[in-house]
């Protein structure tokens, strides 16, 4: 009775409660915590449509796989990045990274 | 002699040749240009009255024309081409013998003037162009025409270009025709849309049959403009008494014989469309007639020579103009023939008089000049009579054909409008007799009399007025009406109490201002105290002047003024307005950009949801 | 068909990991927040064996919830400089928030009303693949090889970077 269209929406509300992670949190890695749970979500679309739709081809969990490395990659040099600019600003804060202002 | 006909297309060419060959070359001899411009004029002539003995000695109805294709586009195809019959050929001769008369008698009068040879060149151009517009056998070549007469008549209005009066003049005169030749060109251009040819003879073929009064009304109505403008009819008559600025025979020529005749002649060439057309011809009628007792009106208390004679010419085409509205085309063109004789006369014979009293026009200035100027004075009475309508001179054939016509035609308001024209025509014209040439002044006593080479044209042209009526009289069974008529014209038996009740009223004009003027018996100064009001009113020629000042003031300026608001505010406020708005929007919008990454992110979620909402209510629209 | 024992789990640990995920995003403390993101990541993983996905659910503890949990937890450790109940404050720009949570709102309801209403409901539980690892390892190997290779070029690419930018430029 638990069909696909239950595990898209629980991909959906991860995927929305992400996307509020990232404009509610100033801190840096708050916001890098979110956008995992929002490829956490994709993850699940991907392995759950796979598995109802063409359950023959396992190209859904491939693709899942390719979605946690980049995710890795992403997080790691982010985190280094992050430091990096901790060292100068001695902050975190995104509303201290303003050098983009007019 | 089939190839006199075959070569009449010579006959406005000459004198362009004239006009092209002092302008290039001659110019810097005044001799030179006058003996060629008088040279072609005469060859002109010659070869009009051979063309007019041709066909006069033919049928009337005959006709000859030949054309070629001028311009060819889709929806417009214009002709030029000559077209012969017996109205044409009435109007050469008179073209003709009044611009040789004229020309020869500016040798006298323009002596000594330093744009001699250019008034030459003037001369000639305007001859070429009535000449043409006289044979022209379409309404795209008239008008042509009729345009380059009006250049011509701006030419030599303003030719004394030094006097700011005449820069005016000749200025007002243009733009005044440009008023008339703006419903005429439209008239013209309704006719090409609906009948698709200009040519006269088609049309008359197309028209006969054609009863839908929609278009043909305002069609007429739209003709009559042109006529109204260059034969200064009310409301556009304002430009011919200040033309007067001209030199003295351009203003006989021009603004008495010949171009204000166009308008005339014009009436009388589209009489079948006129005469499809009843309410038009009662317009033409009506307008014809006011204009005729206005001008008299104002003639008869003005105090220069030119301008009496000006109005006195308003009145006569008032006379014309009315003729055709009545049906009668006949009497019209007669009185247009016998008006340019006797009216070039006095004006030249005026002239004489100027040049005599050294350019001294008013003419309680003058007196006593036929002491002094017999042949003037005594052609300058011939003219006189004729104009006023004393038989046998040819001015009285003509008028009365007028007063019978509408006599006989049933409109009697007319005629005894017309009858008191008679009345007062005759009383301005011995008014100016007696004050200028006889009477108590004794102002002229040291003029004399002028040379052989002016005097000669007023003695042929007074034989002319003297003579030139009996083509139109009973005497000769109205030859002239056997061949100039058209279908619509009407003619009336001869009625000899309207020829007596006529010359009646015309001899107690003449009374009653030898009675005034002459021998003083009734003052002249009283009467106008008694009328001063009334006098104010006619000296100042109806304040309509004045009007159309004020007019030009309020709608002319004031519709600028309104234009230049709108141009200021409204345009000008347009664009600044555009720059201001991009400068504000650049101001507001640059806080959009606040250096925080989360706003950017946010601008870019916000995108992707609208774009993902409306692609799924695309989808789901298109499902459902 | 009646209630299975599947569905509860399902309902059990997708409730568990939503409320997981809310607790990242909403705790002040972001110790807190990590380890609710590592409760989260652990809910996931039970979603992808419930899905049948054995393999990927491991990948994911392995990956997820050790390697990349463990490493957010030293960053955080190495740039905590006040009070760690204080490290993760709400943003201070209340418009932000509230359009963030207004456009989050916009897309769950969006996405998820079309999810719903769409005929996309297989209440099938068709077989699992009986070699999942195997048919991945094939399809790794042999169609998606030069993704593969893409991806170990990455992952060089991440270390390497990641080293260069956290040791630093050394002052002069």
């Amino acid at each position: 009775m638990i069909g696909l269209n239950h595990y898209l929406l629980l991909a959906t509300i991860l995927f929305g409660i992400g996307v509020y992670g990232v404009f509610a949190k100033r801190n840096a890695v708050a916001i890098l915590m979110s956008i995992e749970l929002m490829l956490n979500a994709v993850n699940i679309n991907f392995v759950a449509i796979n598995k109802f739709i063409q359950p023959g081809n396992t190209v859904g969990q491939l693709f899942a796989i390719f979605v946690i490395v980049v995710a890795a990659a992403e997080v790691s040099v982010g985190l280094a990045l992050i430091i990096s600019i901790y060292r100068q600003k001695k902050s975190v804060n995104l509303s201290d990274f303003n050098l983009m202002k007019w | 002699m089939q190839n006199i006909l075959q070569i009449s297309w010579i006959i406005p060419v000459l004198p362009f040749l004239a006009f092209a060959c002092i302008g290039l070359i001659l110019h810097r001899s005044p001799k030179g240009s006058a003996a060629l411009s008088i040279l072609a004029i005469g060859a002109s002539f010659i070869l009009s009255v051979l063309v007019a003995i041709k066909v006069f000695s033919g049928n009337p109805g005959q006709v000859f024309e030949m054309s070629f294709r001028w311009l060819n586009m889709p929806g417009l195809n214009v002709d030029m081409g000559i077209l012969i019959d017996p109205l044409t050929a009435v109007m050469l001769i008179v073209v003709t013998t009044v611009a040789l008369l004229v020309q020869i008698y500016s040798l006298g009068y323009m002596k000594g003037d330093p744009g001699f040879a250019s008034y030459f060149a003037y001369q000639s151009v305007f001859a070429g162009s009535m000449l043409g517009l006289v044979v022209a056998s379409n309404f795209g070549q008239i008008f042509v025409f009729w345009e380059l007469v009006g250049m011509c008549s701006y030419l030599l209005i303003g030719f004394w270009f030094g006097r700011n009066s005449a820069k005016n003049a000749a200025i007002k005169a243009f733009v005044t025709n440009r008023v008339g030749d703006f419903g005429f060109l439209l008239g013209i251009l309704f006719l090409m849309i609906v009948f698709g040819t200009l040519n006269y003879g088609e049309l008359a073929v197309k028209i006969a049959g054609y009863d839908n009064m929609a278009v043909l009304l305002p069609i007429a109505i739209l003709l009559f403009f042109g006529p109204m403008g260059k034969s200064a009819q009310f409301p556009l008559h304002v430009w011919l008494p200040d033309a007067m600025e001209g030199p003295t025979p351009v203003s006989a020529l021009i603004h008495a014989a010949t171009m204000v005749a166009a308008g005339v002649y014009l009436i009388a060439r589209a009489f079948f469309i006129f005469s499809q057309v009843p309410q038009a011809l009662i317009l033409i009628a009506a307008v014809g007639g006011f204009t005729a007792i206005f001008a008299a009106s104002i003639a008869l208390v003005q105090n220069d020579i030119k301008r009496i004679l000006a109005y006195s010419t308003l009145s006569q085409l008032g006379y014309m103009v009315m003729a055709m509205g009545i049906g009668a085309m006949t009497a019209g063109m007669f009185h247009l023939m016998t008006h340019a004789f006797f009216k070039s006369l006095l004006f030249l014979a005026a002239g004489s008089v100027i040049h005599a009293m050294h350019d001294e026009q008013n003419i309680w200035k003058m007196g006593q000049l036929s002491k002094k100027m017999p042949v003037t004075t005594w052609t300058f009475v011939i003219g006189a009579l004729a104009l006023a309508g004393i038989p046998p001179l040819a001015g009285f054939w003509s008028k009365d054909e007028i007063l019978l016509g509408a006599y006989a035609g049933g409109y009697i308001g007319l005629y005894v409008l017309g009858s008191l024209v008679a009345f007062m025509t005759a009383f301005y014209m011995f008014r100016l007799i007696f004050t200028a040439f006889f009477g108590p002044n004794k102002e002229g006593h040291h003029a004399h009399e002028s040379s052989p080479v002016m005097t000669t044209p007023l003695i042929i042209l007074a034989l002319l007025s003297i003579v030139a009526g009996f083509v139109g009289s009973p005497f000769m069974n109205n030859i002239f009406g056997h061949f100039i008529t058209a279908p619509g014209a009407v003619h009336h038996e001869a009625n000899v109490s309207i020829m007596v009740i006529s010359s009646l009223l015309a001899l107690a004009g003449i009374f009653l201002a030898w009675l005034i003027y002459q021998k003083e018996i009734i003052s002249a100064e009283s009467l106008r105290q008694r009328f001063s009001g009334i006098y104010k009113v006619l000296y100042h020629k109806f304040y309509i002047d004045e009007i159309y000042a004020w007019l030009g003031k309020v709608f002319v300026d004031g519709g600028a003024r309104l234009l230049e608001w709108f141009d200021l505010k409204i345009i000008n406020g347009a664009v600044n307005g555009l720059a201001f708005f991009t400068g504000w929007s650049g101001h507001t919008l640059r806080y959009a950009e606040d250096g925080q990454v989360q706003t950017y992110a946010l601008y870019l979620f916000a995108g992707v949801a609208i774009l993902l909402i409306t692609a799924l209510c695309a989808v789901f629209a298109a499902v459902v | 068909m009646g209630i299975t024992l599947n569905d509860v789990v399902f309902v059990g640990v997708s409730g568990l990991t939503i409320l997981a995920a809310l607790g990242v995003v909403l705790s002040r403390n972001i110790i807190h927040s990590a380890l609710a993101l590592i409760l989260a990541f652990l809910g996931v993983a039970v979603t992808f064996f419930q899905l049948g996905a054995g393999f990927i659910g491991l990948v994911q503890i392995l990956v997820y919830a050790g390697a990349i949990s463990v490493l957010i937890i030293f960053a955080i450790m190495l740039v905590m400089n006040v009070d760690a109940a204080q490290t993760n404050s709400p943003n201070p720009s209340r418009a932000t928030q509230l359009w963030g949570a207004l456009v989050a709102l916009l897309l769950v309801i969006g996405l998820g009303g079309a999810i719903w209403f769409s005929e996309l409901m297989p209440v099938l539980g068709p077989l699992p693949v009986a070699d999942a690892v195997g048919a991945i390892a094939e399809l790794l190997l042999g169609n998606y090889v030069a993704a593969f290779e893409a991806a170990a070029v990455l992952l060089l690419l991440a270390v390497v970077g990641a080293i260069i930018l956290a040791k630093g430029v050394e002052e002069e």
